[in-house]
């Protein structure tokens, strides 16, 4: 393509964004609110992965055996765990150890009250191992494997926290699928819309290139070129809308809910605007590009 | 070199719009097509724009067979004709120099090539100096002037012109159709539809007269005479 043509071009979906002003910005807006609530979602949604893979990171099922095991017979049952692929990380802790964190959790500052049993060890047969998950939503799976092992006495794991947040995760997913869904279909309606009516204003001079010998390629272009610009814009819109709602938000929530932090580290914008801004670009790209060169195409006929 | 051999269209609500037309045209050549409404020669020379298939027959234009021409061929084949019609069909919008380059423009022909042939154009149809004006600020034969610049610009080989002088007045059209003698005699072969027996006998040209979708007399230097 020539680049005079493609100026040709690029002018001509400008003035028919122009033309058809107030059709061309509820389109645009309609792709903004789709891509705002895109841009939402997939903040919270990270956000939400991010606390979990922390807590994941953090949480472990504790594993103890029968007390009649010796050493050699519990790390044998240990590398057995340790080969489940659910599985990322085990850690062993033998009874004198456990005593020894004991002691320090306890009894610091008043040692001699432990000297008592210093030659008897009041957590022998408390070996255990503590196994971490790459994927706590896999927690039930494993934990009802480590139960049915043979000289394994107790299972001890939390049920609640990150298993709740990815179950919800996985809500909020959904859900932010549903509602952009419904939302591309009415953008792309409203973009076939507006293509609908440039292509009528335009009837005229289409007849006229077609007469003329302008290929479909030629007549389509300015149309293409419309729905493009408009969800170029609608993509950009939000994004500069999220990067400083985000700023403020996460800045606005660490000072003032100070606890919150403690628990829940928000995602830097530098970790998640690159990915969320690339993927916006593209949905609105693809909105602009597709709805309105299905809909040019019924045009095209002579 | 056209050549139209047993071509038949009945449309689809049963209309027969031609039967059985035969045409030879030579390269060259200045040709009328004369008729009632509704005698089909605007369906003839849709026929030639590949607006419309025949139902049966065959349509050569410069050896091109349009009935079995893809559809991806037919912008390359339209821009070896020009066309004109009665009522001009110019962009409201664009001045007189960017009506004539827009037919430049949608095939993609170079700026510098636009403003080598555009002001030529301008100058054989008598319009260089209004190139900056609107259609709405020209008189209706300067309009026809102006499509005729466009229809041209591309150098094709064959100018159809469908009623050119239908919305003009005496002394307009008898100037058009100078301008399509003078095309004509550059070489560009000329196809005029037009209900105008004044022009067709001042012209001396070819004239093929039709009735009710028939061919009904095909003579050189033609002359009709008022009913």
């Amino acid at each position: 393509m020539r680049i005079s043509t493609f100026w040709y071009c690029f002018k001509e979906g400008i003035k028919n964004i122009c033309r058809n002003i107030w059709f061309s910005l509820a389109s645009v807006a309609t792709i903004s609110a789709c891509i705002f609530l895109f841009c939402l979602f997939f903040s919270i949604v990270a956000n939400i992965q991010h606390v979990v893979d922390n807590v994941e990171g953090t949480i472990g099922i504790t594993v103890f055996f029968d007390e009649n095991l010796t050493e050699d017979e519990i790390k044998g049952i240990g590398a057995k765990i340790g080969q489940r692929e659910e599985v990322s990380e085990i850690q062993f802790t033998s009874a004198s150890e456990a005593w020894e964190s004991m002691k320090n959790d306890y009894f610091s500052g008043h040692e001699e009250l432990a000297e008592g049993f210093a030659d008897d060890n009041p957590l022998a047969g408390s070996a255990s191992y503590q196994v971490f998950l790459h994927d706590i939503t896999t927690q039930d799976q494993v934990v009802a494997y480590l139960q049915q092992l043979e000289g394994v006495r107790e299972v001890n794991y939390s049920n609640s926290a990150a298993a709740g947040l990815s179950s919800f995760n996985a809500v909020i997913g959904i859900l932010s699928l549903v509602i952009i869904g419904v939302l591309l279909a009415v953008s792309v309606f409203l973009i076939s819309n507006t293509i609908n009516v440039a292509a009528s204003f335009r009837k005229r001079e289409n007849e006229i290139m077609r007469y003329i010998g302008a290929t479909d390629y030629m007549i389509r272009a300015p149309f293409v070129v419309e729905g493009i610009i408009m969800g170029l814009m609608g993509a950009g819109i939000p994004l500069v809308g999220m990067y400083y709602l985000y700023m403020r938000s996460v800045g606005y929530l660490t000072t003032k809910f100070q606890i919150l932090s403690r628990i829940f580290q928000f995602l830097p914008l530098s970790d998640i605007f690159p990915y969320m801004a690339v993927v916006a670009v593209l949905l609105g790209l693809g909105i602009g590009f597709f709805a309105s060169f299905f809909t040019i195409r019924k045009h095209l006929k002579v | 070199m056209i050549e139209i051999t047993n071509v038949c269209k009945t449309y689809d609500t049963g209309n027969k719009a031609l039967r059985n037309i035969n045409i030879s045209i030579e390269d060259g050549e200045f040709v009328f097509i004369i008729g009632r409404s509704g005698s089909g020669k605007s369906t003839l020379l849709k026929m030639l724009l590949k607006e419309v298939e025949p139902t049966s027959g065959k349509i050569v234009v410069n050896d091109m067979n349009l009935g079995k021409m893809p559809r991806r061929y037919v912008p390359k084949y339209r821009r070896r004709l020009g066309v004109v019609f009665q009522d001009f069909r110019l962009l409201k919008d664009k001045t007189v120099y960017e009506n004539v380059a827009f037919a430049q423009r949608v095939i993609g022909a170079s700026t510098r090539k636009m403003k080598e042939r555009v002001p030529n154009m301008l100058q054989l149809v008598g319009l260089s100096a209004k190139y900056k004006y609107y259609p709405q600020q020209l008189s209706g034969g300067e309009q026809q002037r102006v499509a005729i610049a466009r229809a041209l610009i591309n150098r094709p080989e064959v100018l159809l012109a469908d009623e050119p002088t239908g919305n003009l007045d005496h002394d307009n059209a008898i100037e058009i159709m100078r301008l399509l003698d003078l095309i004509n005699q550059k070489g560009t072969t000329v196809i005029v539809v037009t209900h105008s027996n004044e022009l067709v006998n001042m012209m001396q040209k070819r004239v093929i007269t039709m009735d009710r979708g028939c061919i009904i007399s095909d003579e050189e230097g033609g002359f009709i005479h008022e009913d």
